[in-house]
């Protein structure tokens, strides 16, 4: 037995709540597989959306580059305008430079052995810097690129781009190409596949003008003020856009998200997952409330305060929110885990795990509102009437 | 000399409007005083529950007025309407209304907890309706004179001065029924509550110490 003075609500609210939800278990079980449901639904459409956000920076966040100096007025990574290489050489004679390099970034087309073409987007890196360039290599050696024509691509593309091994001679742009290198998990954000190559290899590949390039990527003195270093690239450079990394890939993010519209249809299908969790959720709860009525008008009647009421729904919420998110978010780790392996990535990072919580709490108790509504709409008289 | 338990005046109540009208209640004086049971009779119908939810404050009356312990409800909201139910008042019912979910003891505990009082003392009110080995049975493991031993238990948490019982005999056996008259007739005398029952069952009124009879919405002479 329980002893002691306690203050209304502090405990028998949460008991109440408790007790109604755990009385009848087939409820409560389908209570929680509606909550882990609409959860699992919420994390994939959010994951879906971080993911997307994500591959589209993916080259931007894995180069180890402090600025990027582009073609003036270029919107993304991925489609940009030639620029001199002359901008490369004006770029080392800044002061605070350490060090600059040009990268290639070309739209491509892949013949693949059996016949039918695949855009891919080719990227030439200098493999003796080591700024940019293939990352979670898993068959060949970054070394395997030096070989003239030599390209990598990942895993998760060697099925649409019909091959199936490494050492697969390719055709691209009507030049023999040979795969000597898989990685995994750099997906592309666009339809075509990331394929790298030594920067000599993409230039012949590509067949791009020797004097021109996309990008001219660069590392700073580790005593250079960024911003100072990036003003003075500009004044340099005045037929380029020059940025730091993390405002590069911020404007590359936002270009493909929100300009082309189709960050926003992510968006829309998160809220969408959003709503439709809320009515899953706020439906069981519901109904719940409903089963238990006769109980709220005895407390009505008995003249508990409306906060006591309140309270064991509200308790009903944060239980039903802990015990089915819980579950909820592991079975979203474990789907997103999966998703490593395939073209369309979901990604749910660990800080969004409390994220996700946070969510189906504020859901839970969105949920709820209207099982209070109801719960207070009742009659206390009605106890008599029974 | 101390105002009444419960009193009313010229109380009347009608429920629905224009032709669907009907009138439960027809200006009816009524006083209940501490230290006494009484039973509320008549016919189905007849307004008897419609009068004890007036004096429990779950109904607002048509007309007339009624004071519990000498204060007048008129004026009064909802919530202090509640909080008079809940200082003031025990409630049982013909169905005794406990929560499934919860054992006898907590049952008990939740009234307390509402009226701010220790939660020990559920055991206490148990063993005063003779239940003191079923703290921990569930409702649906208790006899339903059991139950509604229980549901009286419930009724005294907090000592309220005035109890209101709706047909707490009616789902009883004859034995068992006499049993629960009798503890309510014990609480009216020996400890000096206001005990109004409503009930068809002439046991109660052979304990109780009036019967008031009601017939069409009036006290009858």
């Amino acid at each position: 037995m329980t002893g002691g003075r306690s203050h209304w609500g502090a405990g028998m609210a949460g008991l109440l709540a408790w007790r109604n939800l755990a009385h009848d278990r087939s409820r409560f079980v389908v209570t929680l597989v509606g909550i882990i449901f609409a959860v699992v639904l919420i994390a994939m459409q959010m994951g879906l959306f971080l993911g997307f956000s994500d591959s589209t920076t993916t080259i931007i966040n894995h180069t180890r580059a402090d600025f990027w100096i582009v073609g003036k007025g270029s919107q993304n990574f991925e489609v940009t305008l030639p620029i001199s290489e002359r901008e490369l050489y004006l770029a080392r004679s800044v002061p605070g430079v350490a060090q600059a390099e040009a990268l290639l970034v070309q739209f491509m087309l892949w013949k693949k052995p059996d016949g039918g073409n695949e855009s891919i987007i080719l990227l030439g890196s200098d493999l003796n810097t080591g700024l940019a360039g293939p990352w979670h290599i898993v068959e060949g050696r970054l070394e395997d690129l030096r070989r003239p024509d030599a390209v990598m691509t990942d895993r998760v593309y060697m099925d649409k781009l019909g091959v199936g091994r490494v050492g697969t001679q390719v055709e691209i742009n009507n030049r023999r190409a040979l795969l000597v290198g898989v990685t995994q998990g750099i997906r592309s954000f666009t339809t075509s596949p990331w394929v790298f190559a030594s920067y000599r290899s993409a230039q012949h590949l590509s067949g791009f003008a020797d004097d021109k390039t996309n990008y001219v990527i660069g590392r700073l003195r580790p005593d250079a003020d960024p911003t100072q270093v990036r003003d003075a690239l500009a004044r340099i450079l005045p037929r380029t856009d020059v940025y730091l990394s993390a405002d590069f890939a911020a404007r590359t993010r936002d270009y493909w998200m929100f300009t082309t519209g189709a960050g926003a249809s992510v968006l829309m299908s998160a809220v969408l997952g959003l709503l439709v969790g809320v009515v899953i959720v706020a439906q069981v709860l519901y109904a719940t409330t409903v089963d238990h009525l006769p109980e709220f008008g005895t407390l009505r009647a008995m003249g508990a305060p409306r906060a006591f009421i309140y309270k064991v729904i509200l308790s009903q919420a944060v239980i039903s929110a802990t015990l089915g998110g819980l579950p909820g978010i592991a079975v979203s780790l474990m789907i997103a885990k999966g998703s490593e392996f395939s073209a369309a990535a979901i990604l749910v990072p660990p800080r969004w795990t409390v994220v996700l919580y946070v969510i189906t709490l504020v859901m839970c108790i969105l949920a709820s509102v209207a099982s209070i509504r109801k719960a207070m709409s009742i009659d206390p008289a009605m106890v008599f009437q029974r | 000399m101390s105002a009444p338990a419960l009193e009313t005046r010229g109380l009347s109540m009608v429920y629905g409007t224009g032709d669907t009208a009907v009138r439960a209640l027809d200006a009816v004086d009524f006083q209940a005083s501490a230290g006494e049971i009484l039973a509320l009779m008549g016919p189905s119908g007849s307004g008897k529950t419609t009068l004890l939810m007036l004096l429990g404050c779950l109904l607002h009356p048509t007309a007339g007025a009624v004071w519990v312990e000498g204060q007048p409800l008129a004026g009064l909201s909802n919530h202090e309407l509640a909080q008079l139910r809940l200082r003031r008042m025990g409630f049982i019912f013909q169905s005794y209304n406990l929560f499934p979910a919860l054992t006898a003891a907590e049952n008990i505990q939740v009234a307390l907890e509402l009226k701010g009082r220790d939660l020990g003392e559920a055991a206490e009110l148990l063993d005063r309706v003779g239940l003191r080995g079923r703290l921990r049975n569930y409702p649906r493991q208790l006899s339903g004179g059991e139950k509604q031993r229980v549901a009286i238990a419930r009724a005294l948490a907090g000592d309220p001065p005035i109890l209101l019982a709706d047909e707490p005999t009616a789902a009883l056996d004859s034995v068992t029924g006499r049993t629960v008259v009798k503890l309510l007739a014990d609480l009216a005398h020996e400890q000096g509550r206001a005990v109004v029952v409503v009930t068809h069952d002439p046991r109660v009124g052979e304990l109780a110490d009036r019967v008031v009879r009601i017939e069409d919405g009036r006290i009858g002479l």
